[in-house]
């Protein structure tokens, strides 16, 4: 193995990660303001994934895409929160549960209904197209670099507004204590309405842009909301810092993993096997990583102090 | 046992499950059988985690790993007596539904009693996403480890023997999963009644007042929640053979949802409930697929409408509230 | 001298900034009443839940029949022989009078892995159950669901699950509490028969009761003690009358 497949590794890893980031931010923001846990996560990442590619396809424009994805995202983000999320706050978590997961159910179909059950394709925007060379002779495409921008982007600006403006002070508040934000005259509704609306549009953005990368279909989200879940458990549920640090750990390790696994094994036994259970425990390294972190530290790594 | 609505609401239930298979049967409509023994073995499954959800409060995202686990179990174990191949040392297969179930059993305890012992660590929604990546990881390595079909599955050329009769014909095979079905629902029943059952339904309403008695919430749950996983992995060794095919989607996470679905759609910690969720389920899946290829669209919306709307779910329409004494 | 059957030195446990205990030593003796009495917020709670175990203590030592339970759980700690009621009724809301006690029986029986036996059918569940309800006068109760119980009569079943427990020690955070007076003077009386089957760490606002039941009164105040002694050496104590009693005295 050359030095230059284990930097394209590490930085598929960390574009992984980052694009895990943005679905896991919305997730924990929701969770640690509302307190709701969202299955239905996966289904805005999809949403945004679909509005970029017919938009695009529609207009020849990647990036008039991109403004349809997060607006899309949002947009139904807001609906399903005002229709049916906002009744479900005070529910268990039980039934938070089965109505997000009846949610799926239906945004899952609905999207079947009006697309059609073939994956639609996504371009890379002509601008990001090409390659960087790396050390080593070898080259990494632009469109990755990018999303990684966008992540330490997105990344920076959840700081700055969740640490440095009034909506963030409310949103911090609203962790906290949700009486007491009622009581400072905040509307809670409107605020509820607003944070999901963005978590969406996060999920959104980051559905839009894997599309590129991968074939924009049906059930896209399911196995990026399970990684998700993963993540923020890791990083401790209502934490953005953690979701961030959770997010690059789960997206390297099951990038090096599934690279190195095989190569490891072929030390103790012939190739083929070696491929074979190499490939099965790296798919596992993830749950184990979650498993150690979790034996050690119930609450993940970065707990809420309230919680 | 005396005759309370409930009782009645129960026995109706039961009756009907058997009338409608024997009635298929003497009008050659081999689909219907087929049809209700789905809903036993469903409902099996579901009974299995509602001992966890219902009566432990453990919202157990991931019981999907063990019906899959059961179902492999079936699945392995056959491939096995086909191929003449020994499966592990001189252990050789088996076709006999009795050892089949055995194993399964087992198997998933053991699991359970792994992913349990780290995910009762946790609580709330914590122990929903922990159990939903375990039984996910389960999922994976089912699908990388290419010695038993990976993605494509596992095949049961010939459905597993349960002694005495032959499982071939719908009907007896129908028959075997109803008495596991009344068994299991017996079990259940005796075991909510039971000190541990009064421990463990103690646990889910208040954890601190349990352990200031002197009782461990901890290892209550654990146990619990392996039986739990214990059912519904006999239950999946029965899908497999009831399907003779066995796939890595027995294990997705769309299975437990489903099942935590049934539950609901029953009546949450009932003993009916999951037999009620399960015909209601397989009835809409059944009357909504026949109208429309997007039935899971409008299943979301009753979903949804009796999440909102309608939290007792079938027994609690039929039966009123539940008593406890 | 008499060995205490609860001995707990130099406990420590801080919120943050806050030292809700600050260094606590304190005993309680066999066949004692042993108040502890303080304002809101002194820490009594607190004290409780470490003696327990529902709270880890940061320092010091907790024993009890002089083994160290400070590193067990809540659950072990009951098993030793530790009893006790919450400050809030604390009940499976959902299980009659009659079960919340049959649990505690049960639990004190050390089986609760038994899996087809009902127990509802179980007499040596049932009639010692019974038995205690009878004592606390709640017999007539016993199939109505905790939570439809009156404020009163939920705290007279703690009393009753603690009881059921045949404890070493049982610690009482505030049975009084909402009682009313006749039902607190009821209380009292039937307190004062039960120190010879356990002493009582007895955390309590109502003077009345204090005073006529502690054998020794320990003052607690900003998560210190700063008096131990008879009833009559409180109520002397001018710290004490400065800190605490002010007019009650
Ligand atoms: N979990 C906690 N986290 C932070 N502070 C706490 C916690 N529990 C108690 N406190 C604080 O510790 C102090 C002692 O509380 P505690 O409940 O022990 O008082 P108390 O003496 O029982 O009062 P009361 O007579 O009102 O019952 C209080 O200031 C309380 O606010
Ligand atoms: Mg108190």
């Amino acid at each position: 193995m050359t030095i230059s497949l284990a930097l394209e590794q590490l930085l598929n890893g960390i574009q992984l990660g980052v694009m895990l980031f943005l679905m896991s931010a919305g997730l924990t923001l929701i969770f640690g303001v509302m307190g709701l846990i969202n299955l239905a996560h996966g289904s805005l990442y999809m949403v945004g994934a679909f509005a970029c590619a017919a938009v695009a396809a529609l207009t020849g424009s990647f990036w008039l895409g991109l403004v349809a994805s997060l607006a899309c995202a949002a947009a139904a983000g807001a609906i399903v929160e005002l229709l049916v999320i906002r009744r479900l706050y005070d529910r268990d978590h039980l039934d938070q549960v089965l109505a997000t997961f009846a949610l799926i159910l239906i945004f899952s179909e609905g999207t079947r209904w009006l697309f059609g059950s073939f994956p639609l394709y996504l371009d890379i925007p002509p601008l990001l197209q090409g390659a960087v060379a790396l050390p080593g002779d070898a080259t990494y495409p632009v469109y990755r670099l990018a999303i990684i921008a966008v992540g330490a982007l997105v990344a920076l600006g959840l700081y700055l507004l969740i640490g440095k403006t009034r909506l963030g002070m409310r949103i911090r508040a609203g962790e906290s204590d949700r009486e007491m934000i009622g009581a400072l005259g905040v509307d809670i509704r409107t605020l509820y309405t607003l944070v999901f609306a963005l978590g969406s549009a996060l999920a959104g953005l980051a559905g839009a842009i894997v599309g590129p990368l991968q074939s924009v279909q049906v059930g896209m989200g399911e196995p990026v909301l399970i990684l998700a879940f993963v993540v923020i458990v890791i990083g401790g549920i209502g934490s953005i810092k953690g979701a961030l640090i959770g997010a690059l750990l789960v997206g390297i390790t099951d990038t090096l993993g599934r690279l190195l696994l095989p190569q490891l094994l072929t030390l103790f036994m012939d190739p083929s096997q070696a491929g074979m259970i190499g490939g099965a425990a790296a798919s596992m390294l993830i749950y184990v990583v979650m498993a150690v972190i979790l034996s050690v530290k119930p609450r993940g790594l970065f707990p809420p102090a309230h919680a | 046992m005396v005759l309370t609505r409930e009782n009645a609401v129960n026995l109706t239930l039961a009756v009907l499950l058997l009338a409608v298979p024997l009635a298929a049967s003497a009008l050659g409509q081999p689909f219907y059988i087929t049809l209700a023994t789905r809903i036993a073995i469903l409902a099996l499954a579901a009974l299995g985690l509602n001992l966890a959800l219902g009566l432990g409060g453990m919202v157990s995202f991931g019981h999907a790993a063990f019906f899959g686990i059961g179902g492999y179990a079936a699945g392995i174990l056959a491939s096995h007596a086909l191929s003449g191949e020994p499966l592990l040392f001189d252990l050789s297969g088996t076709a006999q539904m009795p050892i089949i179930w055995l194993v399964a059993v087992i198997a998933a305890g053991l699991v359970a009693l792994a992913i349990g012992a780290l995910s009762l660590r946790t609580s709330g929604v914590y122990f929903i996403m922990i159990t939903l990546a375990f039984a996910q990881m389960v999922y994976y390595f089912a699908i990388s480890w290419p010695a038993y079909g990976g993605e494509d599955g596992l095949s049961i050329a010939v459905r597993n023997q349960f002694p005495g009769t032959n499982t071939m014909r719908p009907l007896n095979f129908f028959f075997v999963a109803y008495a596991v079905l009344l068994a299991g629902i017996g079990l259940f029943a005796l075991i909510r009644a039971s000190r541990f059952g009064a421990a463990l339904v103690a646990t889910r309403q208040n954890e601190i007042r349990v352990a200031a008695l002197g009782i461990d919430p901890y290892r209550i749950r654990l146990a619990g929640f392996v039986i739990s996983a214990m059912i519904t992995a006999l239950a999946g060794a029965l899908y497999a053979d009831l399907n003779r095919f066995v796939s890595p989607s027995m294990l997705a996470w769309h299975m437990s949802g489903e099942l935590i679905v049934l539950i609901i759609l029953g009546g949450t910690g009932r003993l009916f409930g999951p037999l009620a969720g399960a015909a209601l389920y397989v009835a809409f899946e059944f009357a909504l697929g026949g109208l429309t290829e997007r039935w899971q669209f409008f299943l979301g919306l009753i979903l949804l409408g009796v999440v909102l709307f309608a939290r007792g779910g079938l027994l609690g329409l039929l039966a009123g509230k539940t008593k406890h004494g | 001298m008499v060995e205490p059957v609860l001995q707990i030195d130099n406990l420590v446990k801080s919120f943050g900034a806050l030292r809700a205990t600050d260094g606590i030593t304190l005993d309680l003796k066999p066949g004692e009443i042993h108040a502890l009495i303080g304002p809101n917020g002194a820490g009594k709670s607190t004290l409780i839940h470490q003696i327990c175990g529902t709270l880890k203590q940061d320092s010091g030592t907790i024993r009890l029949a002089g083994e160290d339970i400070g590193a067990l759980s809540a659950a072990a700690r009951a098993r030793r022989g530790l009893g006790r009621t919450f400050q809030v009724s604390s009940l499976a809301p959902e299980f009659s009078a009659l079960r919340n006690v049959m649990l505690a029986v049960q639990a004190r029986q050390g089986s609760s892995f038994g899996f087809f036996r009902p127990v509802m059918r179980d007499r040596s569940l049932i009639d010692p159950a019974m038995a205690i309800l009878e004592r606390v006068g709640l017999s007539d109760r016993a199939r109505l669901p905790a939570a439809e119980l009156s404020h009163g009569e939920r705290r007279q079943l703690e009393i009753a699950m603690a009881l059921a427990l045949q404890s070493k020690a049982l610690l009482l955070d505030e049975p009084m509490a909402g009682m009313g007076p006749e039902g607190s003077k009821r209380l009292t009386g039937f307190l004062d028969t039960l120190r010879q089957e356990a002493p009582i760490l007895l955390v309590e606002h109502d003077m009345d009761a204090v005073f006529a039941l502690a054998d020794r009164i320990s003052v607690l105040v900003y998560g210190r003690i700063i008096a131990t002694g008879t009833v009559e050496d409180i109520r002397r104590d001018p710290a004490v009358r400065t800190a605490y009693l002010g007019d009650h005295a």
